[in-house]
């Protein structure tokens, strides 16, 4: 770098290795898709999806809490959860170290957001994953916040929705994290047996042990459009089966065609429609005669 | 042969070679032979035990370990193979059927590796596409019907990483099963008898009561999948081995296993007629505790053990 280039303001400087404008943080931000440069308020506004071509860019969990549950009356549960080093688990880095600059990152304890609310009127607990958060992965603290929201909605008999986006398990918890699968797929089988609507939203990415444990088991499985949704990772499965993969493997579209999936929802209508199909579950009443175990 | 194993075979080769020249009846080397066993024992000893958890691997991957199959043929009688998942096709990476223990009929379901190259292939390694998981689950549901306690043995470097299983929904098939295991009212055994490999290991593992072989790993991912996620490379599979803790004596510790079978002197494939006969006697063992509570007992308990796995503070 030039001694004048040093004298500009950052966000004035061009990029010198590469040659490229750097865009000021804050005010733009370009859509990885279309690579149309948006104005960030516009985004925003949009539910962060591209108003250009509809691109369903990655949003907070908090964001996306805040967009789907009615403004009023609601409220963050089991919030103070957070996780542990039990393992005393380094690599590179203390896993001790890890969560503690996540949880600075990102201003959150874990990897998983609860609140109680209602959408549309509806009485309901959501949950939705950090990606943020250690890639949004599943250890302690995601597998009981989940079951906790969970036997909140037994015990209160009303549904559960959860935003699914994460890597999968949390590698730093062995098998703890694997175990936070059976774990949180056992909840949901006794959600069904008390007839608890459970829906289930995939976004982008779903993988591993979250895909296959909570986030393939709602009642009805949703996906925002063009997620990648899988159990091994594209790269293992190359390395695996060595060819390239199909245009479009993994994705959303390619679950809907297989079956794996019921509809895939624009962010933009997400509360609408769920508003409608827990309305739809939710008519009739239930059979007196109880079915359910306990 | 692993590398480790090397000094113990260059000294059994010796043992060989001195008793077919003692056969030869030319030289008494009776006592030489003695000799060298002793030193052959202590050497075994010596090295199985100060293994490392990347030695276990190793160990839990032994191509002579006995698989599955080789266990349902030594522990059980009149095993009826069962194939296909009534839906797509017959996964050989899993073997299920029904048989008898003693007197009780069991469901038994197991992943199976295969030997020799073309068994191999066949049986894809052990590692099951969706049918595998879907057949396990059609067992398990014809145990639950006539009420036949379900003895599961995993052995799996993990599900089927390939497009076709991603095409069937391999996620699904797993979860599926987490799901409706949970709720089985029929007691369920589980044995990890080599590798514990991740959710392809836990779509057959959720259990009643969970036991590993000595030297058998359970982990999330592959040592190998982690170090090349966390270190940016395979090669430091022994680390992550390490930091996983994915080795009975550490799982059993952290009270995530319930019970940890001692393997003889070198390893299970020294001496597979002793390590069938103990999976025998724990399973006699277990089937008295959870064979005799009543079913909804048998799902709580199993739902309460399942529900209590983490670490966290508030």
């Amino acid at each position: 770098m030039s001694w004048y280039e040093k004298l500009m303001p950052s966000r004035i400087r061009l990029d010198g290795s590469k040659n490229k404008k750097v865009i000021p943080e804050g005010i733009w931000e370009k859509c990885a898709s279309c690579q149309t440069v948006l104005y960030r308020e516009d985004i925003i506004q949009n539910q962060h999806v591209c108003t250009n071509c509809g691109h369903h860019m990655r949003i907070k969990a908090r964001d996306r809490l805040s967009i789907f549950l009615d403004s009023d009356d609601r409220k963050e549960l089991f919030s103070k959860l957070s996780s542990k080093d039990f393992l005393k688990f380094k690599d590179s880095k203390k896993y001790k170290d890890r969560i503690a600059a996540a949880q600075k990152n990102t201003n959150e304890n874990d990897a998983l957001i609860v609140m109680e609310g209602r959408i549309n009127g509806i009485k309901i607990i959501v949950a939705a994953f950090e990606f943020s958060f250690m890639g949004g992965s599943m250890g302690s603290v995601v597998g009981e916040k989940f079951t906790r929201a969970a036997k909140e909605c037994i015990k209160k008999h009303i549904p559960l929705v959860c935003f699914s986006s994460s890597g999968g398990a949390r590698m730093q918890e062995s098998l703890v994290s694997l175990f936070q699968m059976s774990k949180t797929s056992s909840i949901i089988s006794d959600m069904r047996k008390k007839s608890i609507p459970f829906i289930s939203v995939l976004t982008d990415p779903t993988m591993g042990g979250v895909s296959a444990s909570l986030a393939m088991l709602g009642d009805i499985n949703i996906a925002e459009p063009k997620a990648l949704i899988g159990f091994a990772g594209p790269r293992v499965i190359e390395q695996t089966v060595r060819e390239t993969l199909p245009e479009g493997f993994q994705r959303s579209e390619f679950l809907l065609e297989h079956g794996a999936i019921d509809m895939i929802i624009d962010r933009r209508n997400m509360k609408l429609e769920i508003t409608n199909l827990l309305k739809t579950m939710l008519n009739n009443p239930a059979k007196k005669a109880e079915t359910a175990l306990t | 042969m692993l590398k480790f194993e090397e000094p113990i075979k260059v000294l059994e080769d010796k043992i060989e070679e001195l008793r077919n020249i003692g056969s030869d009846g030319q030289v008494n080397i009776v006592e030489e032979i003695n000799v060298l066993q002793k030193k052959c024992n202590v050497l075994i000893k010596d090295i199985y035990s100060n293994l490392t958890p990347w030695q276990i691997t190793q160990i839990a991957r032994h191509p002579d370990r006995p698989y599955t199959m080789d266990y349902i043929n030594s522990i059980f009688k009149n095993f009826h193979e069962l194939h296909g998942d009534r839906a797509y096709a017959d996964d050989n990476a899993v073997i299920s059927g029904i048989a008898q223990f003693h007197d009780i009929s069991v469901a038994v379901i197991g992943h199976q590796k295969g030997r020799g190259t073309n068994d191999k292939i066949k049986r894809n390694f052990g590692m099951a596409k969706p049918e595998g998981f879907r057949k396990s689950l059609r067992i398990m549901k014809l145990a639950e019907r006539y009420n036949m306690p379900i003895i599961t043995f995993i052995d799996t470097p993990g599900a089927y990483p390939g497009i076709d299983a991603e095409e069937r929904g391999q996620s699904e098939a797993i979860a599926n099963n987490l799901l409706e295991m949970s709720d089985l009212s029929v007691p369920i055994l589980s044995y990890v008898i080599g590798e514990g490999g991740s959710g392809g290991a836990l779509a057959i593992g959720v259990c009643d009561n969970l036991s590993m072989l000595e030297y058998s790993i359970y982990s999330v991912i592959s040592p190998e999948g982690c170090a090349s996620i966390l270190w940016k490379s395979p090669e430091y599979a022994h680390l992550a081995a390490e930091a996983m803790c994915i080795t009975a004596d550490n799982l059993i510790k952290l009270r995530l296993i319930d019970e940890v079978i001692s393997e003889p002197l070198g390893g299970a494939h020294r001496n597979a007629s002793q390590v069938s006969k103990d999976i025998a006697t724990s399973i006699s063992k277990n089937l008295d505790i959870y064979f005799k509570m009543d079913s909804r007992t048998l799902i709580n308990n199993r739902k309460d053990k399942l529900g209590s796995v983490g670490y966290y503070q508030e």
